[in-house]
């Protein structure tokens, strides 16, 4: 990373010129987590987690690894249901709605809340497959030319359809790393999420598709409410308006981005980010 | 007892070698106090392995060759004129009568003084040529043991020599792999051609009629058309598989996805246990329990099934085959990245969408591969189907009669019979060189699927 | 900025909408792809139990069998034969051995089944009208045997009475317990109307009683005697076999496995035998079988229905199997140990045999006690050399003939007296199968224990 600095830097400029902090916290909250606690068996990972995530912008998960920012993120689409022997505690509400609620279906909550993996997992199908399959199983589209438009709309919404567009039945795994997580954005999108999680989404890249996903991720905040968890403060500070800081399963600071890296209030985070932790 | 003796003067041999070794490179410490090459325990390997090896070289040929030279022996001192009377079975039974009589049990009947003569003669024949093979197998063994003696010297890369003799014992050890197929090509080769001497291979493979006449001679051997046995054998398999592929497949799908972990802890080993079972056993359960049981289905509905029939032996050959498709598929799904389901997932899928989705198409090659390595082993089972098939080898389409196959035919045609003079017996051969075949490019290309599918996922 | 936020607002609505339409179909079909997961465990599980349960119900009654219990008497009109010759009589060990052939030959002679008449005849009630054959099917054909062969072991016996327990025959005991349908009509019956009523006052007066089948483990196959047959000579002819296997296909496996996996240097030479390996894994167990008929029988001569032939042919067959999984053994483990023997200065030779194959030996002797047992189940390839041949003795060498416990069960399985084999068919796979499941057993306690003291 350090050795594409100016890269970095050149981007960072362009992108984080959007928003201003007292514009972001007059933001409405979409989701609301109170004491979240996450289990594996006898070990517990996350200790009581409360945090508010504002509509519209980026927020970021920012902590050494194993702080359990992932294990948090996975609570909120309730990705963990899928491990065996993990157990989530706490409420997390989206629009005021207990997502633990079992009343709730899950599966109307993850095409709610969209998801992007750390690393790039387009199915073994063809590029089209691939974004039409979220619509295709929730039933989307009316028909074969409404599907073909959520597809081209999704690829153009992350940026891909310009590279993509002669050969769309293609299979997507053949796609670069940084066009194959672009590709996962779109598929996420295809399916019309309010919210989209992103679990260090740029740590398999290099840095040039890198700053592409982070200047997507911006474009993306007007219409989305996007969590993004990273190992880099700087990335955290480039895309996100609001981040939290996690360690050893604690929430240990959470505001405005510039606030935390100019002005931590926790020695703890103050250590994180001068590089003494983690 | 003469085993016993044999054994004791290899272990003499090997222990005073070894010692004998390792004393002189002790001595050898100890007296010239330079650096030794190798530790003492390779010196006395060292000098074993040199001992060893003319002993065993002259036992084995002794036991390649000394039977024959003895039967020799036993038969030249039968009188010229009472051998010449004698046909083979008597002359047997003859050599027989004197071997009892040199081993010193009385025999039943009246001796004949040529067989008492023979019979000493025999006993001390005998203990002559096992002394005197003790005696050249110590004495070489000896010779090579002073010589490896005297290149006991602190220079010797005695670790080196030892390690290559290990070496080339592993490299043998590797090569009885090799040797084996060789074998069974060779075997099946050499017998299945002397078969097409007798029988045209064109009505071989081509032929609808499969009928050996067990007791023919030349000009009327009977006919031998692969094909009844070929449909009888795809029939079975086919059933096996269509009982154990959805059956397998979706039990491995539930155990990996859906069982809570205890269930998977009691049922996969309980369905393993399955895979443990004597296929004897499974043919003793068609025959005595499925059969009757599908007659008497198949009576209610008003089909008429044989009791022994191509149905009977499928689908009991599915049930065993039923935890090998399921536990290869199981970990062809494992193989598959958790990524990818959870990209699934994430979108809002449900389980089975993800399942029948995303798994099932990024495992299909390698459940393809799982899926020919059944048939494959459906195609060579033979008890179930000796059992539980009817044996009838008649070429037709109805999976409730009874049917033969290859591997039954080949049990049917030279069980216990060595006497490899005729297509009758030669047959098998012929039959096991296409199933060798058959079974050999279902193994090939199901193995070059599942290790690209690997491949793919590493 | 405000048209775009509307929009997405109802547009998010109107999916949710669909979602929700779309939503009881499938958690519909989810909850059938899941029965359906559940009933192909539940069928798996289901066969698993039918075919235990089934030869067990079968085979348990088989461990009990009907004897009968004879006063005997060595009528010396009957035995009519002079004084067994003495050592001291004769001046050779030969002569000797002759005399003593001729009496025994003399006693075998000998009227034996009259002594059995005379003693069943002694049981029955008194003037119960039954012909001689009729009475004959009742005890089992070797019951003179066995009292001939008490007469030769203690010729004092001339004239005693000694109470002796016989078996009865197979069809007395399918009549005795029910195998055979007692409603049948006489021409459908084995046994004469006399004889079924003779036996159920044999039952009643105690004449009769059933105990368990002891026979089954110490005696060997019987064709006259049916109800005598065991499987002493078939499990010995297995245990000759598996003594083979072990002896030769462990070490050779083993150590091809090392060779492979730890000297090979990688070649197409290596490469070829590694394919080969796999594909003799999957070569079906018959041609093991014509392989061991071509080669060693009527190439190499050595002797027809052997075990050693038998072990061979298992030998060949399970080798695969242990190289394969040692290979795996040997693959799992850690390079830091590896390195850290050679770091301290031992040769390559000296690293596998005093650390890495130590470590390995638990998952090895598992993966050899179940190739074993493995191929203590084949039968096919048993068929093909011969051992299935009627054997009638216990092997004392691996050159004798033999036979092994899968091919008597199919040999049983084929006799024609159903009623009875059936049962004693079940009882034997019962006994190979707690041999399997008993090295199993081990296996899996060997390696739990094995692996907690590593």
């Amino acid at each position: 990373m350090d050795m594409v600095a100016g890269k970095v830097k050149m981007t960072q400029q362009s992108v984080n010129s959007a928003m201003n902090p007292t514009d972001m916290l007059e933001r409405p909250i979409r989701l609301t987590a109170k004491d979240v606690t996450v289990h594996y068996g006898q070990k517990q990972a996350l200790h009581g987690i409360s945090i508010q995530i504002p509509d519209r912008a980026v927020t970021s998960f920012i902590g050494p690894s194993g702080c359990g920012k992932s294990t948090f993120l996975r609570c909120i689409n309730r990705m963990n249901d899928t491990i065996e022997g993990a157990k989530v505690g706490g409420t997390i509400k989206l629009d005021g709605e207990d997502i633990y609620d079992p009343a709730l279906d899950v599966v109307e909550l993850r095409a709610r809340i969209g998801m992007v993996f750390q690393k790039p997992n387009p199915f073994p199908k063809s590029i089209y497959e691939n974004v039409a399959y979220g619509p295709k199983i929730h039933g989307l589209a009316r028909s074969k030319t409404d599907l073909d438009e959520i597809v081209v709309s999704s690829l153009r919404k992350a940026g891909l359809f310009e590279e993509v567009k002669d050969r769309l039945n293609e299979p997507g795994t053949g796609l670069s790393g940084g066009q194959q997580q672009r590709l996962c954005i779109a598929r996420a999108i295809a399916v019309g999420p309010e919210v989209i999680l992103m679990d260090e989404p740029c740590s398999a890249l290099d840095p040039i598709a890198t700053a592409i996903i982070e200047e997507l991720i911006d474009e993306l905040r007007e219409n989305y409410t996007i969590v993004i968890v990273t190992h880099s403060m700087q990335q955290a500070a480039r895309v996100s308006q609001k981040t939290a800081f996690f360690h050893l399963g604690n929430l240990i600071e959470e505001g405005v981005t510039e606030d935390i890296f100019t002005n931590p209030v926790s020695k703890q985070t103050q250590d994180y980010i001068m590089g003494r932790i983690g | 007892m003469n085993a016993l003796i044999v054994a004791a003067l290899l272990l003499v041999l090997l222990g005073v070698a070894y010692q004998s070794g390792w004393s002189r490179s002790r001595n050898l410490v100890t007296a010239e106090g330079v650096k030794v090459h190798s530790r003492p325990q390779y010196h006395g390997s060292y000098v074993a392995i040199w001992a060893m090896l003319p002993a065993l070289v002259i036992l084995g040929l002794w036991a390649w060759f000394g039977g024959g030279i003895t039967h020799n022996y036993t038969v030249s001192q039968i009188p010229q004129d009472t051998l010449l009377a004698l046909d083979q079975v008597q002359l047997n039974a003859t050599v027989s009568r004197i071997n009892a009589i040199a081993s010193g049990y009385g025999i039943a009947g009246e001796i004949q003084p040529f067989e008492q003569s023979a019979g000493d003669a025999l006993r001390s024949f005998q203990m002559l040529t096992f002394l005197g093979m003790l005696l050249a197998a110590a004495v070489a063994g000896g010779a090579a043991l002073l010589y490896a003696r005297s290149r006991v010297t602190a220079r010797l890369r005695a670790r080196n020599a030892v390690e290559r003799f290990v070496n080339i014992a592993l490299l043998a050890c590797s090569a009885v792999a090799i040797l084996t197929t060789v074998g069974i090509v060779a075997s099946l080769v050499t017998e299945a051609y002397k078969f097409f001497t007798f029988i045209n291979p064109l009505d071989f493979f081509f032929g609808t009629v499969w009928n050996p006449n067990n007791a023919g001679t030349a000009g009327n051997w009977g006919s031998y058309g692969l094909l009844p046995l070929l449909v009888g054998t795809l029939m079975i398999t086919a059933i096996a598989m269509l009982v154990a592929v959805p059956v397998g497949l979706m039990a491995a799908i539930y155990l990996s996805q859906y069982a809570p972990r205890q269930l998977r802890a009691v049922a996969k080993p309980l369905i393993e246990i399955l895979a443990g079972i004597p296929t004897i056993v499974f043919g003793f359960f068609a025959l005595v329990t499925v059969g009757p049981f599908l007659r008497d289905v198949g009576g209610f509905f008003g089909l008429s099934i044989n009791a022994t029939s191509a149905l009977t032996a499928g689908v009991v050959m599915g049930i065993m085959i039923i935890p090998f498709v399921s536990s290869l598929s199981d970990d062809i799904l494992n193989q598959v990245p958790r990524t990818l389901r959870d990209g699934a997932y994430g979108l809002g899928a449900t389980k089975s969408e993800t399942i029948r989705n995303v798994l099932l198409p990024a495992a299909l090659p390698g459940i393809v591969g799982a899926f020919l390595l059944a048939v494959s082993r459906a195609v060579g089972e033979t008890m179930i189907v000796v059992l539980a098939a009817g044996n009838s080898p008649v070429l037709r389409g109805n999976p409730f009669e009874p049917v033969a196959t290859i591997t039954v035919s080949i049990v049917n045609q030279l069980t216990g019979d060595t006497d490899f003079a005729g297509p009758q017996s030669l047959v098998g051969f012929a039959l096991g060189l296409t199933l060798f075949v058959i079974t050999l490019c279902l193994n090939v290309v199901a193995l070059y699927i599942v290790r690209r599918f690997r491949e793919q996922y590493e | 900025m405000t048209d775009t936020l509307s929009n997405t607002h109802s547009a998010s609505l109107e999916r949710t909408k669909l979602i929700r339409a779309g939503l009881r179909r499938r958690h519909m079909s989810e909850a059938i792809f899941r029965g359906l997961g559940l009933a192909a465990i539940i069928l798996a599980l289901g066969f698993v139990a039918l075919l235990f349960t089934d030869v067990f119900r079968k085979g348990i009654p088989a461990f009990t069998q009907s004897n009968l219990h004879l006063a005997v008497t060595f009528d010396p009109t009957v035995i009519d034969v002079g004084p067994a010759p003495a050592r001291a009589d004769f001046t050779s060990e030969a002569e000797y051995n002759a005399a003593s052939l001729k009496w025994q030959r003399d006693v075998a002679l000998l009227n034996w089944n009259t002594i059995i008449e005379q003693s069943m005849r002694a049981a029955a009630p008194a003037g119960y009208e039954i012909d001689t054959r009729a009475l004959l099917t009742i005890p089992e054909t070797d019951a003179r045997h066995r009292v001939r062969a008490m007469f030769v072991e203690n010729p004092a016996l001339l004239g005693q009475t000694v109470d002796v327990d016989v078996l009865a025959s197979a069809n007395a005991t399918n009549w005795i317990k029910g195998n055979i349908n007692r409603d049948l009509s006489d021409a459908q019956q084995q046994l004469s109307p006399q004889a079924r009523t003779l036996i159920d006052t044999f039952e009643a007066n105690g004449t009769v009683s059933n105990g368990f089948a002891w026979s089954i483990f110490t005696n060997v196959d019987s064709r006259a005697a049916p109800a005598s047959a065991g499987l002493l000579g078939a499990f010995v002819g297995t245990l000759w076999m598996m003594l083979i296997v072990v002896i030769l296909a462990v070490p050779i496996g083993v150590a091809a496995a090392v060779y492979l996996e730890e000297f090979a240097p990688k070649s197409r030479l290596t490469d070829f035998i590694e394919v080969n390996i796999n594909n003799l894994a999957a070569v079906p167990s018959i041609v093991f079988g014509l392989l061991g008929a071509a080669a060693f029988i009527n190439y190499m001569h050595l002797p027809i229905s052997a075990p050693i032939v038998g072990g061979l042919v298992l030998t060949l067959m399970t080798l695969p199997t242990i190289i394969i999984a040692t290979r795996g053994a040997l693959l799992g483990v850690s390079p830091a140990l590896r390195q850290a023997a050679l770091g301290m200065g031992a040769s390559k030779t000296q690293m596998v045999f005093h650390h890495v194959l130590p470590v390995t030996f638990p998952s090895i002797l598992t993966a050899t006690i179940l190739g074993v047992a493995h191929a203590l189940g084949e039968t096919a390839p048993l068929l093909l050399i011969g051992m299935k041949a009627f054997v009638a003795s216990v092997p004392t060498t691996p050159f004798d003939q033999a036979t092994a416990l899968p091919v008597q069960i199919y040999l049983w399985q084929g006799n024609e007296n159903r009623n009875f084999f059936e049962p004693r068919t079940a009882a034997a796979i019962m006994v190979l199968l707690a041999v399997m499941i008993l090295l199993n057993g081990v296996a899996i306690y060997l390696r739990s224990r094995l692996e907690k003291r590593a």
